[in-house]
């Protein structure tokens, strides 16, 4: 059995201790907030918190998050919404959106370490998460104005 | 009752899909359901108690439903054509509830492809808003015994003018909904004066959920007793199944049983590709089974099929005389004549979609009937091919429409959406398919591979005399017909036919290539390569001739006119040249304001940096681009700017619209930087985005600045026209910072490091 802590929630799983936390995320306890994108750690859309860290969660066996504190989107903020997507709302930076929720977790992990990251840390931090519909101009710009908010 | 009237005015082609018949009906439907009366495919609307029309219902508590009969793939057509309901009902956007259509023929065309969706249904979304509007001013009016002719509307009310009494929608909509439905011609539609959304735009109506993780794609689909399945194909087109072992596979835990699927007949088009289906208790289990498959496959004739050998086919046909698509006065005897010559190829490989999202699809076959949860832009197609596989009637097959984690043409081919629905039936129970990316990738509709051949005779100050271009490329039907070779008048018109230059000896041939791959429509479809191979030889021209290439192109865009394409085959993608004639004045203004706003000459370039131009026409809009960029002594290239000038005709949303040409500028530098699909012995070679990598942060522009012409034409498309401009732009830029022509994408093979 591994425990850990997903959003608050203490559970424990009993399947394959390998399987990814994605997987477990979405197809067991039914958090579809997190995606699948590439299944290898390249485009970020997976994105989750472990202990704080923004984490790909489809190469992270479930059992490297034993005892540890898993937070998914649908997590990110106990009420309301999180300053990085309030940002997120107010620039309009979604298109389609399915990478989204990987970009808000890895901003939002960004601006806990860094209060006023400069573009070219933005542009390292947010490296590996892919938008194919093309919106970085506009990440860029939330994660800049969610700066401004939680300063 | 129904009114079905062929709206041949508003058809439109996607490519191979006119080789499957496809007349697109302007639909007008008014559906009155008597209570208790159940439609199989039913929305709220159609439940409300006004209900004019298939797109709209109002209720009495002042819920306006509107049906978003397309898809939404990020191009927030799921927001804007309610918006236009909205608008000519006067309707409180607050107030609006959206609902997604289920396939179903009574919406019309719902293949959300070709940038059409606005043009096809805007007169459509105005009738339904507006005789809504008229049925609740006649019941208000009725109600206070006044003339209609003296009510009005306001947000959400009905006014009588000189006694200030009003009436909400909610209030009326019983009484709104006992009067007859007026004709259309009774229909009095908002002066743009009125409109209070249109032109004005809003954001997505989805936009919270999906910041919140709370929208439910394709992928997030889940019913009750769902199995999982992932799927070995054959890997080479047309493959079959010679034998193969799952023992090691079974044993995996959550694994259940495989199940072979058959290959498809004759044509692939949208049928399932057939192979192996691992079926497990989660997607993990699914995915490692399939790993523990073991099948040996019978390639069939695709085997022979490598990318390099292909290529030198593709450019051999084009050095000699193909097939006559246009011609004006006698290039050849121009030619004959000598004198200065120049010529080139250009080329660009397969292009992979690549969507976010890969392809998925949950499935449920049961007593008869197939209900489906897809992230399609074609839920009617995945009607008629589920309905074809499983040997049911079409009408027994519910499209439930998700939303799209990006499509750009992929998700309009439904063959992922068939595979559930085939396995679902022979489990016997729901069924969802989860493609990986390395399934995506080597599985694809492919943008077709394209080699073009460029010739020009330069007269006085470098302008041609005469000029001649050539494509190959296996061609869109040829995934309905594999003997189809030729490109068909749909795609040739994307930027081939059409080359909009005032030159007295023109003539545009096309040569033929067999397709090994399956060739589909990607963003901006053949557009691509026509505008690159055009755009890119026009700034050569300029430059050899020691010309400002802005300047120069102007010089061959010529005069304002209406390009005259009599005996030419040119279907102005499916509109008429009435309506949508091809305005040289139009492509001038937007390239002469672009060149305005980028500061086009005024601006010093340092050494490793430089700025290009294209101007191109494409799903009726009109678009100049200028891209500046930099090279650095490693020979990485940065896009600090982009600005980007477009005439669509009417914009309903212009926020959306910007959205799409900040995006297509990504999408774009994604095709220049790395956009490469290639085979070897019929295998396609790229997996996942470790090789065919798409752009990220740093890599796309860093500032996309974009400007809408203020125009009262009739609307035209925004998803795709921005891609095209962009590419050649982008690479004529790369020749003015380094001196390095780009006449192979990507420019990974450039050599600039
Ligand atoms: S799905 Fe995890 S990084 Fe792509
Ligand atoms: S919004 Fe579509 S992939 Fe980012």
């Amino acid at each position: 059995m591994i425990q850990l802590n997903v959003n608050g929630v203490e559970q424990s799983f009993g399947g394959e201790p390998e399987m990814p936390l994605l997987w477990y995320l979405r197809d067991v306890l039914g958090l579809t907030g997190s995606k699948f994108g590439c299944g290898i750690g390249l485009c970020g859309a997976c994105t989750v918190h472990v202990n704080g860290q923004a984490t790909r969660s489809c190469v992270t066996a479930t059992r490297d998050a034993a005892g540890k504190e898993v937070t998914t989107i649908e997590g990110l903020e106990k009420s309301g919404l999180h300053p990085v997507q309030k940002a997120w709302m107010e620039i309009n930076v979604p298109q389609c959106g399915y990478c989204q929720v990987g970009q808000i977790m890895q901003a939002a992990a960004l601006l806990n370490g860094k209060k006023k990251p400069t573009d070219r840390e933005i542009d390292e931090a947010m490296a590996g998460n892919i938008c194919r519909c093309g919106t970085y101009q506009r990440i860029r710009a939330a994660i800049k104005a969610a700066a401004g908010e939680m300063t | 009752m129904s009114a079905i009237e062929n709206g041949s005015r508003r058809r439109f082609l996607t490519g191979g899909i006119i080789a499957a018949g496809a007349l697109v009906l302007g639909v007008r439907y008014y559906h009155k359901l008597s209570s208790g009366d159940k439609l199989p495919h039913d929305t709220n609307a159609d439940h409300a108690t006004l209900h004019p029309s298939v797109y709209l219902g109002i209720d009495p508590d002042g819920t306006v439903w509107i049906v978003a009969s397309r898809s939404e793939m990020g191009t927030t057509s799921r927001t804007t054509l309610p918006l236009i309901v909205a608008d000519e009902l006067d309707a409180d956007w607050k107030r609006v509830k959206i609902e997604q259509a289920l396939g179903g023929s009574r919406y019309g065309d719902q293949n959300t492809d070709g940038s059409h969706s606005i043009r096809s249904f805007y007169d459509a979304m105005r009738e339904a808003g507006a005789t809504a509007r008229f049925m609740l001013i006649q019941a208000a009016a009725q109600q206070w015994g006044v003339p209609a002719a003296e009510c009005e509307t306001d947000l959400h009310v009905v006014v009588h003018r000189s006694t200030k009494r009003r009436a909400g929608y909610g209030e009326l909509a019983t009484a709104a909904a006992r009067l007859p439905i007026p004709k259309r011609e009774e229909l009095k539609l908002k002066p743009k004066s009125a409109w209070r959304y249109v032109g004005k735009g809003q954001v997505s109506y989805d936009l919270e959920a999906l910041v919140t993780g709370k929208a439910i794609y394709g992928m997030d689909a889940r019913v009750d007793g769902m199995v999982y399945a992932s799927v070995e194909h054959p890997p080479v087109l047309g493959g079959k199944v010679k034998s193969y072992d799952d023992k090691e596979a079974l044993k995996v835990a959550g694994v259940r049983q495989t199940v072979p699927i058959d290959p498809f007949q004759q044509a692939p088009a949208f049928q399932p590709l057939g192979g192996i289906a691992v079926i497990a208790d989660n997607t993990w289990a699914a995915f490692q089974g399939r790993k523990k498959l073991n099948v040996s496959w019978d390639n069939g004739p695709n085997e022979t099929y490598n990318s390099e050998a292909y290529k030198s086919e593709l450019r051999a046909t084009s050095h000699n005389p193909c097939k006559v698509v246009r011609n004006i006065g006698d290039a050849d005897a121009v030619f004959a004549k000598g004198g200065k010559i120049y010529e080139a190829d250009y080329y660009v490989p397969l292009l992979a979609h690549a969507s976010m999202e890969p392809m998925v699809a949950l499935a449920e076959f049961k007593g008869g009937k197939a209900t489906l949860w897809a992230p399609t832009q074609n839920p009617q197609a995945v009607q008629d091919i589920v309905a074809k596989e499983l040997g049911i009637s079409k009408e027994d097959v519910i499209c439930h429409v998700t939303l799209l984690g990006g499509g750009f043409g992929r998700k309009s081919k439904p063959d992922y959406v068939a595979e559930a629905a085939v396995l679902s039936k022979k489990v016997g129970r729901p069924v969802k398919v989860v493609w990986t990316r390395e399934d995506d990738i080597k599985f694809d509709y492919y943008n077709a591979v394209a080699s073009m051949y460029m010739r020009a005779a330069l007269g006085a100050n470098g302008k041609p005399t005469a000029w001649l271009q050539r494509s190959v490329f296996p061609p869109i039907p040829s995934i309905f017909d594999v003997n189809a070779v030729y490109g068909d008048p749909s795609h040739l018109q994307q930027g081939w036919t059409d080359v909009p230059y005032d030159l007295p000896n023109l003539r545009i041939e096309n040569g033929p290539a067999k397709a090994h791959v399956r060739i589909g429509w990607l963003r901006s479809v053949a557009n691509i390569y026509h505008a690159f191979g055009i755009q890119c030889f026009t700034d050569e021209l300029a430059h050899a001739a020691g010309r400002d290439p802005l300047e120069y192109l102007l010089d061959l865009i010529g005069n304002p006119r209406a390009i005259d394409f009599k005996g030419v085959e040119y279907p102005n993608y499916g509109a008429s040249m009435e309506a949508y004639p091809w305005e040289t004045g139009r492509l001038r203004r937007v390239t002469e304001m672009v060149a305005g706003k980028s500061g086009w000459g005024k601006r010093k370039h340092g050494k490793g940096t430089g700025v290009g131009i294209a101007a191109h026409r494409s799903f009726l809009s009109y678009v100049a681009t200028v891209v500046e960029v930099e090279v650095n002594d490693q020979g990485e290239v940065r896009i600090p700017r982009v600005d980007t000038v477009l005439d669509a005709g009417l914009v309903v949303n212009p926020e959306a619209t910007r959205a799409q040409f900040e995006g297509a500028a990504v999408f774009g530098t994604s095709i220049v930087r790395s956009g490469e699909i290639t085979a070897t012995n019929g295998v396609i070679d790229q997996s996942n985005f470790q090789d065919y990598p798409v752009a990220r942060i740093g890599e796309a522009p860093y500032q996309t600045n974009v400007y809408i012409v203020d125009s009262d034409a009739p609307p035209a498309g925004v998803g795709e026209p921005g891609v095209p401009p962009f590419v050649a732009a982008l690479c004529n830029a790369i020749f003015a910072a380094t001196g390095k022509r780009v006449r192979d994408l990507p420019i990974t093979k450039l050599g600039l490091s």
